[in-house]
């Protein structure tokens, strides 16, 4: 592969996981603890927002996470030719 | 039939299913013993990282922990999870196309130096040995509490057990039996929490009942605050702990999960990039459902608690209370000698004390459960604290036959004599670990929460720098791991064992506890190792080489036939 495109490769990966990792911070350390209190006031069901994304919304964001840097990158590999037969 | 029998039956099953496992996957080259053969399916390795990860004090303690701490027990649940994100998105794939069987082979390849890699040699046995030991002890207390043996029995069971896979199986063993352990402990988790929130909240769900209502209409978590106003405990559902400190336990919590040897290294056992990436995913899916029915189980239990015990005759306890109060983990002092249980916030009148493995290990009981699930929930917990035991005992035997005498010592060694190394390696870590399962010394319990910190404060940065910057050379990788090691371990050390009065709180840096300041040592670690490294000579040309090449899937497969 020619180094313009392995740099474009790169450039790319990098920005998938900056908007992911975004991602991850606002659901944890944002809802889950520093806006918890604010977002306290919104209910849930039975439970307050902020205590809820702290105990249970920020895991299943995780895995969410997870999935679309998958297939993201998979989709990126084959559409650089990197992937793996 | 009687729980007894029951647990002496299931148990029975499960460690009979063990060892079948270990003798239909022995090893039988070092790729074997190490990697599994780098031939795992993603799924496999998704529930074999599941059941490597959680532990004895995930499935016994965590509920417990959260029931009694509220909403300050989310560092526990987000910290142990979110690691994952950055495993899968930050170091899985890259370690796996790098393509080699430790993270100290990284870390030494990586910086170009022996130095380096025994630092992350000596880092990774001392982090493992610390954890391993409250697995064997976990081992011992369960087979004490359901089968009334003594706990040093149960410990040398549990050790004969680990060492039969351990030993002959290496990774390939481990990661099959981890497979079937996972099996079991989700099973015997979820089960009595199903039943629970069935009867509580008439649904089947947990996560749901956890949000929903009770048979009165009240959601669950406002009776619980109601309940906790009324007897005087701080809100459930809001923290007392200041805001920073959660920040930084969480923090710490999840770096460290990315940094630790033993979840690290069951990425580099899947053939290709994208299986590595795949499986951390699995991976976090079936520790989400564990991790999610935690809280739930929380406030179920405090919730079963509160209404058994509070203001009613003692002498009209239940069966279970007189049980676990025979083992210490319940203790009634009637203070006003009204023979009334007052179970409040304020300590002085406070007249029960309750440890917080109760919650899980006595559930059953407190639901008044069949038996068959009780004697369920204590070969879940073996099946948790076998499967971790394992996984660490395998980095401590690769530590010493690959990273110091293969890689060291000896490299003229071969393929047989390195894999008769691995196996001893595994059997005197087996014993050591035994030995501070039976004897344990005090601190192991609080270390263990430190694990973390330490692994946060060393690892992580080292290992994230030498993928995404190709100019990190190995003083910066050096001076930044040692910095931010001492830095966190002299913090954890004064805090915890020197000055550890509750005054000392107020002296605490930026009010962050030491449990949490493993943030501020890998913050530390970074702009140490970046500043270092941009005023020392930059990395040979065969290093940046190889950091442009992990970056590129393509080719990972062909790498471990090199082997």
């Amino acid at each position: 592969m020619e180094k313009e495109q392995r740099k474009r490769y790169w450039k790319k990966n990098v920005s998938y996981l900056t908007i992911l990792l975004i991602v991850w911070f606002l659901a944890s350390y944002g809802l889950g603890i520093l806006f918890a209190e604010p977002v306290n006031t919104i209910k849930f069901g039975g439970a307050k927002l902020g205590f809820w994304f702290a105990q249970q919304g920020s895991i299943y964001v995780f895995v969410v996470l997870i999935f679309v840097y998958v297939i993201l990158m998979n989709r990126l590999d084959r559409e650089f030719e990197v992937d793996e037969v | 039939m009687d729980v007894q029998i029951w647990t002496y039956i299931i148990v029975g099953i499960t460690f009979a299913l063990y060892i079948g496992i270990a003798v239909w996957s022995r090893a039988s080259s070092t790729n074997d013993f190490y990697v599994a053969g780098g031939g795992v399916p993603p799924v496999a390795n998704g529930m074999a990282t599941a059941a490597d990860w959680m532990s004895a004090a995930s499935f016994i303690s965590m509920a417990g922990i959260i029931s009694f701490m509220g909403y300050d027990g989310s560092v526990y649940l987000m910290g142990w999870t979110g690691g994952y994100v950055l495993l899968a998105l930050l170091l899985a794939p890259y370690l796996r196309k790098f393509g080699k069987f430790t993270v100290p082979d990284f870390i030494g390849d990586r910086y170009y130096s022996n130095v380096a890699r025994t630092v992350a040699v000596v880092c990774a046995i001392f982090v493992s040995f610390t954890y391993v030991a409250g697995q064997m002890r976990g081992v011992g207390v369960v087979f004490s509490r359901f089968l009334e043996v003594q706990v040093e029995w149960g410990v040398v069971i549990g050790m004969v057990i680990v060492f039969f896979y351990a030993v002959l199986g290496g990774m390939k063993g481990i990661t099959y039996t981890q497979v079937a352990q996972f099996c079991v402990l989700i099973f015997a988790y979820m089960v009595p929490a199903i039943f629970i929130a069935i009867q509580l909240t008439d649904t089947p769900i947990p996560q749901l009942g956890f949000i929903g209502t009770l048979d009165d209409g009240t959601f669950l978590l406002d009776k619980l605050d109601g309940l906790h106003e009324e007897l005087g405990f701080a809100s459930y559902t809001s923290g007392s702990k200041p805001i920073i400190d959660v920040f930084c336990i969480t923090a710490a919590l999840m770096i460290g999960t990315a940094g630790l040897p033993h979840v690290i290294v069951r990425f580099f056992t899947v053939p290709r990039v994208k299986d590595a990436r795949i499986s951390a995913g699995y991976a976090l899916i079936f520790i989400t459902i564990l991790y999610t029915t935690a809280p739930a189980i929380a406030a179920f239990a405090r919730t079963n608690l509160i209404e058994t015990v509070s203001n009613k005759e003692y002498t009209s306890m239940p069966e279970w209370f007189t049980k676990w109060e025979g083992t210490g983990l319940i203790a009634f002092d009637d203070k006003n000698n009204d023979g009334v249980i007052q179970y409040v916030g304020d300590a002085n009148q406070n007249e029960l004390t309750i440890d917080r493995d109760i919650m899980v290990l006595a559930n059953p009981e407190i639901a008044q459960l069949p038996s068959w699930v009780i004697a369920l929930v204590a070969a879940g917990g073996l099946a948790a604290a076998l499967s971790t035991a394992a996984g660490l005992l395998l980095v401590i035997s690769t530590s010493v036959s690959h990273d110091l005498i293969k890689m060291q010592i000896a490299p003229d060694i071969t393929e047989g004599k390195e894999l008769m190394w691995a196996r001893i390696g595994a059997g005197v870590a087996v014993l050591v670990a035994g030995y501070f399962g039976i004897n344990p010394p005090g601190f192991v319990a609080q270390v263990v929460a430190f694990a973390f910190g330490l692994a946060a404060a060393s690892f992580f940065p080292a290992i994230v720098l030498g993928i995404f910057y190709k100019r990190m050379n190995k003083e910066g990788a050096i001076a930044g791991m040692v910095v931010g090691l001492l830095f966190t371990l002299a913090y954890i050390v004064y805090f915890k064992f020197i000055n550890n009065s509750p005054e000392a709180a107020e002296s605490w840096f930026l009010g962050i506890s030491p449990e949490g300041i493993g943030t501020i040592g890998m913050v530390i670690n970074f702009i140490v190792s970046i500043v270092v490294s941009s005023l020392t000579p930059p990395p040979p040309f065969e290093v940046q080489e190889m950091v442009e090449e992990i970056r590129y899937p393509r080719g990972a497969s062909k790498e471990v036939i090199h082997h």
